[in-house]
């Protein structure tokens, strides 16, 4: 009898047995962080080093008030926002355009999907020098009297080819808004593959019903777009959306990618830094700051979040 | 007697019922007529949409893909080529030993082990814990279960950039046994407490993925109950029943993780970055974008192009042969690696 109980009494627990390596894992990489991050937020001027040597902290919002009054970080958090505000909008309406195209056609159909999925399945550091390598202009003292260029790079012969004045892309002295469209350029290319297979999922589970009863009321293509594609669509759109904005405000490698390090054109360091990357650099010495600021992403995702789900609640059509 | 009134009514009614006839006979050759232009008119302009549709998607495709060909015949250009103040869309010359030079430049095939190990054991040690948790989860009743698994899927809502400052500190020192260590004098305590350039800090933060316990939890739960039952009642152990019935049913979900995984290993940057970076435990991306191409104090684009190839190829044959279960994993995670 006792051995039984024993038995039910172990059935009760085994579950936690199978998870234990899983939880004592997420205790030490996930769960302390949350309340470490929190706690060294919130004690002023928090920094490893002098807390091993017993120092004492604090409690305040003093980090919050430095990181919010620091130029780098006004400046990582205005780049992050323009290339979110331009990329997600732009990689979705794009994806969404191409995910139409490739759900009217068979012929090929699976092949140029196959194409457009490619980009997901690489490096994006290494694809970033590649776009560094098109952008780039061989050479040197760029608008100077004794101006050296060997090669403008191929982008700008296809612009010259064009009849265009060739571009200082990301070379140093390059134009902030060039930077940032170099950034957007590569970003949608980026942002493309999971959003078409997202959206293209969701059009091949559509009803066929309400393409046949619109084509039978000659309803034109524009509209039958807007009117029955756009809101049948609208749970995958929102969810691409969402998932674009959370990628967006992390933003990070891809800027490593193209300039390197530096996040900016030669001689600019920091200049295209964004909050991952304010982050990581304020790391090693001023953890009290960097955990300010990590839960200031955390804070703007959220909110961002929230209004996407309230916007996408009132706007979708399930 | 003839009805005149009904004969005349009759006749008319006849012929009016003849001359609507005609009428609607007239209407609808018209209409056929009519249809048969406005299905012609129609063909044109689906064949003139087809092509624009074909003409859009072909060109994004050739957008979409000229970074690879630019990175693949750049690579095999002489530096005096890619430096032509007119670059040329084919190469004049293949010089293959861009490859060769690049691969040792980035000492990739250093980088490639390191990274390899990494990859294939912290793949192997993830999937055990995700099996593990995920049965647990899915065919397990224990105090706090639900609990623990809205716990769990909550953490998925923190930026990962969150957790890794506290992490960076616990590596530098476990639970202060570095410091302890320092304190008392202990070698062995110092190198217990500090990971940075180990393999360990390189694989063990980053075991646990809840979103894949999430998915592959969803993926037991199909299989009926009643098969576990039926192998308890046949004393068969938990253990057996995961490897003989489990994970067979479900090994295309973890051919999906397993894939994803590797491909995070090979890509990830961040954190290698931040706590490997001796050539004995370095990770190929952050060892590629390290690398000095200079020489004669410029950069040569050849062999960096080279290297990058050389870097992606492993991807696209990954990506060639598991196309099915990368697509299928990435349309339910939304995650990159």
């Amino acid at each position: 009898m006792a051995e039984v109980l024993k038995k039910i009494k172990f059935e009760k627990w085994k579950g936690w047995l199978y998870l234990s390596p899983a939880i004592i894992l997420l205790l030490i990489f996930t769960v302390w962080p949350i309340f470490n991050t929190i706690r060294m937020a919130f004690l002023e001027d928090f920094n490893t080093l002098q807390a091993s040597r017993g120092a004492v902290f604090e409690i305040g919002f003093k980090n919050f008030e430095k990181v919010i009054g620091y130029k780098d970080f006004l400046t990582c958090l205005g780049n992050t926002m323009i290339l979110c505000v331009l990329t997600v909008p732009l990689s979705t309406i794009l994806a969404l355009v191409i995910a139409v195209c490739l759900n009217s056609i068979k012929f090929l159909s699976r092949f140029i999907q196959t194409i457009f999925f490619l980009p997901y399945v690489t490096n994006s550091i290494a694809i970033g020098m590649v776009f560094a390598a098109m952008f780039n202009i061989v050479g040197s003292f760029l608008g100077t009297d004794n101006q050296i260029v060997q090669t403008w790079g191929i982008v700008n012969e296809v612009l010259r080819a064009f009849g265009m004045e060739p571009i200082n892309w990301i070379n140093s002295g390059s134009d902030y808004w060039a930077n940032i469209w170099v950034m957007v350029i590569y970003i949608v290319w980026n942002a493309l593959p999971f959003k078409i297979l997202i959206l293209l999922g969701g059009l091949q589970s559509v009803n066929k019903q309400y393409y046949e009863a619109a084509k039978i009321d000659g309803t034109s293509r524009i509209r039958t777009f807007t009117r029955i594609t756009v809101p049948l669509l609208s749970p995958m759109i929102a969810y691409v959306v969402i998932t674009g904005f959370i990628g967006g405000f992390k933003e990070y490698s891809s800027i490593v990618g193209i300039f390197g390090d530096g996040m900016g054109p030669a001689g600019e360091k920091g200049k295209l830094n964004t909050m991952v990357g304010y982050i990581y650099d304020s790391l090693s010495l001023h953890q009290g700051r960097a955990s300010a600021a990590a839960l200031i992403l955390f804070g703007i995702i959220f909110i961002v979040t929230m209004i996407n789900l309230y916007v996408s609640k009132k706007k979708t059509h399930y | 007697m003839f009805d005149i009134k009904k004969i005349s009514e009759k006749i008319s009614s006849l012929f009016g019922a003849k001359k609507e006839q005609n009428d609607t006979s007239v209407l609808k050759t018209m209409e056929e007529k009519d249809m048969s232009r406005v299905n012609r008119t129609q063909r044109v302009v689906q064949v003139l949409v087809k092509i624009a549709l074909y003409a859009f998607l072909l060109t994004m495709a050739v957008i979409v893909l000229f970074p690879f060909y630019w990175m693949l015949i750049s690579s095999v250009k002489s530096l005096e080529e890619y430096n032509l103040s007119v670059p040329t869309l084919f190469p004049e010359a293949f010089h293959f030993e861009n490859y060769v030079e690049g691969f040792k430049t980035a000492n990739l095939g250093q980088l490639f082990l390191n990274t390899v190990f990494v990859g294939v054991v912290s793949t192997i040690l993830s999937l055990v814990i995700t099996v593990l948790s995920a049965f647990a989860f899915a065919r397990l009743e224990f105090v706090g279960k639900n609990a623990l698994f809205a716990a769990l899927l909550a953490t998925m809502m923190i930026p990962g950039e969150l957790f890794t400052i506290t992490n960076y500190q616990t590596i530098n020192d476990f639970f202060g046994l570095k410091t302890l260590g320092n304190q008392i004098g202990s070698k062995f305590l110092q190198e217990i407490g500090n990971w940075q350039n180990t393999y360990t800090v390189l694989i063990v933060p980053f075991l646990v993925s809840v979103f894949y316990i999430y998915l592959l939890k969803q993926n037991f739960m199909q299989i009926p109950n009643e098969l576990y039952l039926a192998a308890k009642v046949d004393g068969t152990t938990d253990i057996k029943y995961l490897w003989k019935v489990m994970i067979p049913l479900a090994f295309p979900t973890i051919i999906s993780i397993t894939i994803l995984k590797m491909m995070g290993a090979w890509n990830s940057y961040i954190w290698p970055r931040l706590v490997a970076n001796d050539d004995a435990h370095k990770l190929i991306t952050n060892g590629l974008r390290g690398a000095d191409f200079t020489v004669d104090s410029m950069v040569h684009y050849p062999r960096q192009m080279a290297a990058v190839a050389i870097v992606s190829l492993p991807l696209f044959l990954v990506f060639l042969f598991f196309r099915k279960y990368i697509m299928k994993g990435v349309s339910r995670s939304g995650i990159k690696g």
